[in-house]
């Protein structure tokens, strides 16, 4: 992975089996530890709910009440005001950092997890900082994420109309607004399928995204599609890539359907 | 004493000036934008804005021509087996033959090759004139891929990766049917006489990081030995130059908008990309925050006339520089020995820019036959040869002034502007203040 | 070269002068220029490379008539500028297969990725699966032959060649052509601009046939194929043609 980019890397993973009425949201700190110590149990205090808490690295993830999500977002923000929030949802753990993907990885110790599904980036800034909010997933729903491979060309129009309409932004970042785009057409009842398919008029420039949500992931191409992107379905799996060479160690890949996305057409898959 | 009413002066306007007007009518008489060569014409904040502050007490001046002022430059150290090693900053742009005459092709790396320096290709293929007379020879890699092959990519002595330049960042070019005969045809696998389209993206990449496996791909086949350079317009040069560097370029070739062209739309040339002035500080800012500056060097290009140019496009950071349209008018284009000749083309000598349309009277941007006949390779290349080293002198004068020896040791400290335009975007200090306009980022 | 990193032919093959390189051990940079140093007249013509797992570049520049046989699926640009070499791919390939090729041969058992055969100017690309899009993108001269589909935007601004495709072509084929030839015995998408049907003639049955002898192909007709081509409409701008370019 590291190959198509050296700046940062993220992950989203899903966890399949999450306990039920539970949810959790991954925070990111500069200084974990400063931040984390402590904000188990004052979180707790102030939801007034369990909260248990896994630290890795620079990251950390929350689990409480499903039903507290946004009261917990809240106190997050009051409590510890430089800690980021990487994402939120019932299934969803968010892990990102700046450098490059095997170190990330490693930090992490991504291959010690497991999940339903998951959806992995490594970036080559183009025009935007490379940070740890620059890097991808971005995440600007409960339990969505997207990737991007590409450069938009009117994300700055865009950006601005979507904080008229409320949606909040962390970056500079045209991947970022093309997340918080879906979003938005998913807050205002679209359903994600209908809102990639939007995205196709409304976003100008070049793109494969990814994006996962709790059940699944979907994958859509602008209309050019020079940016690359290949799937490899098994009976066990779905799988996409930018390059074979990604895809290249999965188990029974020879035997896979190995085949590109066509342009403008959006692919969702669902456990 | 009668009164009467006084006639006012006829007032033309200032937008909609005499030269505006002809392009409405010419838009409306013949339906096609005007197209022509050369670069941007309108004034822009350039070099002869900024000026050098040289040595008296507080600095020690070097002694002219005794005391060394060395101009050396090696290109491509970062990866390369085989750095290109050159006498003066100053190298030839790329020009393609089709657009150039063989016999200035020739002139050029004769020229080029006597001052020490090198010169490229362009989009149409290496040429055996260019070749056999080119010391060193950078090999263009184009869209288009005209005349591309590896025999040819392997007896270059560097490589050019062409993303975009200045006179047209984003776009790609035409060639008019007029000026493909057999032998350009030929070389560009197309039929003779027809409009020649070139594309603005390369076939089969897009965007850096397909550009990393690119020229992963150059260096295979070229065995690791020759330099890549990534050449891009003046347009976002922060990001374009750290992208190349992050690709794995050994040298960024930076065209400002001043640089010219063979053809391209007028409304192109005019109105896409920066001067150049204003493009050499953030792509310097881009090698420094990335640790490359020196590392990977940066040629500029772009209005490059004398050395005092040299000498501030180096104070600014760059390692060296790059010039097509003053090398032209070196070898004779644009010269008033034609006047008569370009005033039946309803031109004159310095503004002729119809290089497209094949009949330059100086015989350089053409491909006929008779007009061709009227460049010496042998006279022209001398002539080139004596400019280049003129440029080489006036910019180590200035350098001395400044008590360096060596070119590379010119600070953007040694500099003022005259403007407040050029100060904020060469970000050096307005003259007579310590006040630089315009930080704060791109 | 250093010979120590070169692992000797397994038996196999049976035959002893095959080189067998296994990019799991040997880097990419021992294969290509192991290839490159072969002079005229080596005997070391038959070459076998393991374990390519997408990698990029493998084979390029290949400037000698030799065999080289790739087992598995490889990434951009696989024999990238050939001139002379035979190379068979056992597996996929990524984005460029046999960019700008010069003549020799490559052949694909399994489908291409973007790209396949640009700006190639000689020699035969043979995929065997589907190509995607772009395939034969300004191609000046190569032969191109698919057994399956190709993609959209196929033959864009294609100078010179031929490409032919057994099963259907995407979006926008031939967009802006200029004198390549395309046969194609399926669907096509839709055409791109300045790309019309094309009669064919006796001359292109002809050629047709000899072309898919060459891929060794012989389930299909050249009959049953349409010719698509240049309608040489855009070869000299024309303002009412603006919206064409």
């Amino acid at each position: 992975m590291t190959d198509r980019g050296p700046d940062s890397a993220g992950i989203a993973i899903y966890d399949g089996a999450a306990a039920k009425g539970r949810a959790r949201i991954t925070i990111q700190s500069s200084a974990p530890a400063v931040d984390f110590p402590g904000l188990e149990a004052e979180l707790g205090k102030k939801i007034e709910a369990k909260v248990s808490s896994t630290v890795k690295s620079t990251h950390a993830v929350l689990d409480i009440p499903a039903g507290k999500l946004d009261e917990a977002r809240a106190a997050i923000a009051e409590l510890r005001p430089n800690v980021r929030v990487m994402g939120a949802g019932e299934a969803i753990e968010i892990y990102k950092e700046v450098g490059l993907p095997a170190e990330v990885v490693k930090r992490f110790d991504v291959t010690k997890m497991t999940g339903s599904h998951g959806v992995g980036h490594t970036r080559m800034a183009t025009e935007s900082a490379v940070t740890t909010l620059g890097a991808h997933p971005f995440s600007t729903g409960p339990d969505q994420c997207l990737v991007h491979n590409g450069s938009l060309s009117n994300h700055n129009n865009l950006r601005r109309e979507l904080i008229r309409d409320g949606m909040r932004f962390e970056t500079e970042n045209d991947t970022e607004v093309a997340a918080a785009y879906l979003s938005s057409k998913i807050a205002h009842g679209q359903n994600l399928g209908e809102a990639l398919q939007s995205s196709l008029d409304d976003l100008d420039g070049f793109f494969t995204f990814v994006v996962g949500t709790k059940n699944g992931f979907g994958v859509v191409r602008d209309p050019i599609s020079c940016k690359p992107a290949v799937m490899a379905e098994t009976d066990q799996y779905v799988a996409f890539g930018s390059e074979y060479r990604a895809l290249a160690n999965l188990p029974g890949i020879d035997n896979a359907r190995v085949w590109e996305p066509e342009p403008s057409t959006v692919y969702f898959w669902e456990h | 004493m009668t009164y009467h009413n006084p006639p006012t002066t006829p007032r033309k306007s200032a937008t909609f000036d005499d030269y505006a007007m002809s392009e409405i009518r010419r838009a409306a008489a013949t339906g096609i934008y005007d197209i022509r060569g050369s670069g941007a014409k309108r004034k822009v904040p350039h070099f002869d804005d900024l000026l050098f502050l040289g040595a008296s007490i507080s600095r020690y001046p070097l002694e002219g021509y005794r005391e060394r002022c060395d101009t050396s430059v090696v290109l491509g150290s970062r990866h390369a087996k085989k750095p290109i090693e050159l006498k003066i900053p100053i190298t030839i742009a790329g020009m393609s033959f089709g657009s150039l005459s063989g016999p200035a092709k020739e002139a050029l790396g004769r020229g080029a090759t006597i001052a020490g320096t090198s010169t490229t290709t362009g989009d149409g293929g290496m040429t055996e004139e260019e070749r056999g007379h080119s010391k060193q020879l950078v090999y263009q890699y184009l869209p288009s891929r005209y005349g591309m092959n590896p025999r040819d990519l392997r007896r270059a002595d560097a490589i050019e990766i062409v993303v975009g330049q200045g006179a047209k960042p984003g776009g790609g070019g035409m060639l008019l049917g007029q000026k493909i005969s057999d032998r350009v045809a030929e070389m560009r696998t197309l039929p003779k006489g027809i409009d020649q389209r070139s594309a603005c993206r390369h076939p089969d990449w897009t965007g850096p990081d397909d550009l990393e496996i690119k020229i992963l791909e150059i260096r295979e086949i070229t065995d690791w030995e020759k330099p890549i350079y990534v050449k891009v317009g003046g347009a976002r040069p922060y990001y374009d130059t750290a992208l190349a560097v992050k690709a794995g370029a050994d040298v960024v070739v930076l065209d400002g908008m001043q640089g010219g062209t063979a053809a391209t739309q007028e409304v192109f040339i005019e109105h896409v990309g920066q001067p150049t002035l204003a493009c050499i500080r953030p792509a310097v800012k881009a090698l420094q925050d990335l640790g490359m500056h020196r590392k990977v060097q940066l040629i500029v290009s772009g209005g490059i006339r004398n050395g005092a140019d040299v000498a501030k496009a180096l104070a600014l950071g760059a390692d060296a520089v790059s010039i097509g349209t003053a090398a032209l008018i070196a070898l004779g284009d644009n010269d008033p020995h034609w006047e008569d000749e370009y005033q039946k083309l309803g031109t004159t000598a310095g503004a002729y820019d119809d290089w497209h349309e094949g009949k330059d009277p100086a015989g350089i941007t053409t491909q006929d036959p008779e007009l061709m006949k009227r460049v010496d390779p042998v006279v022209a290349g001398r002539r080139l040869a004596n400019y280049l080293k003129v440029m080489t002198l006036e910019a180590q004068t200035i350098a001395r002034a400044c008590g360096k020896n060596h070119l590379h040791n010119l600070e953007p400290e040694d500099l003022c502007a005259l403007s407040i335009e050029a100060a904020a975007m060469a970000g050096v200090p307005l003259a007579g203040t310590n006040w630089v306009p315009g930080q704060g980022g791109f | 070269m250093n010979i120590s990193n070169v692992a000797t032919a397994p038996s196999r093959e049976m035959d002893f002068a095959r080189r067998v390189f296994d990019l799991g051990e040997n880097s990419l940079r021992e294969l290509n220029q192991a290839l490159h140093n072969l002079g005229p007249g080596s005997n070391e013509t038959s070459w076998e490379v393991l374990n390519p797992k997408g990698s990029h570049s493998v084979a390029v520049g290949v400037d000698q008539p030799v065999a080289i046989d790739v087992r598995g699926s490889v990434g951009y640009y696989c024999g990238g500028m050939n001139a002379g070499g035979a190379i068979t791919v056992h597996g996929s390939v990524g984005p460029g297969v046999g960019e700008n090729m010069m003549s020799g041969s490559i052949v694909v058992k399994g489908d291409a990725s973007q790209y396949a055969g640009a700006t190639g100017r000689g020699g035969l690309l043979v995929i065997e699966g589907n190509a995607s899009s772009r395939c034969g993108i300004s191609m000046k001269g190569i032969t191109i032959v698919v057994r399956g589909n190709i993609g959209h935007m196929s033959a864009f601004m294609a100078q010179s060649g031929n490409l032919v495709v057994l099963g259907d072509a995407g979006d926008a084929l031939g967009d802006s052509i200029y004198e390549a030839r395309l046969f194609v015995r399926g669907k096509v998408k839709s055409l791109g601009a300045d790309c019309i049907k094309k009669e064919m003639r006796p001359e292109h049955i002809a050629l047709l046939q000899d072309l898919l002898d060459r891929a060794g192909i012989k389930d299909a007709k050249p009959e049953e194929f349409t010719r698509y081509g240049s309608a040489r409409t855009l070869y000299n701008f024309n303002i009412d043609n603006a919206d064409a370019y």
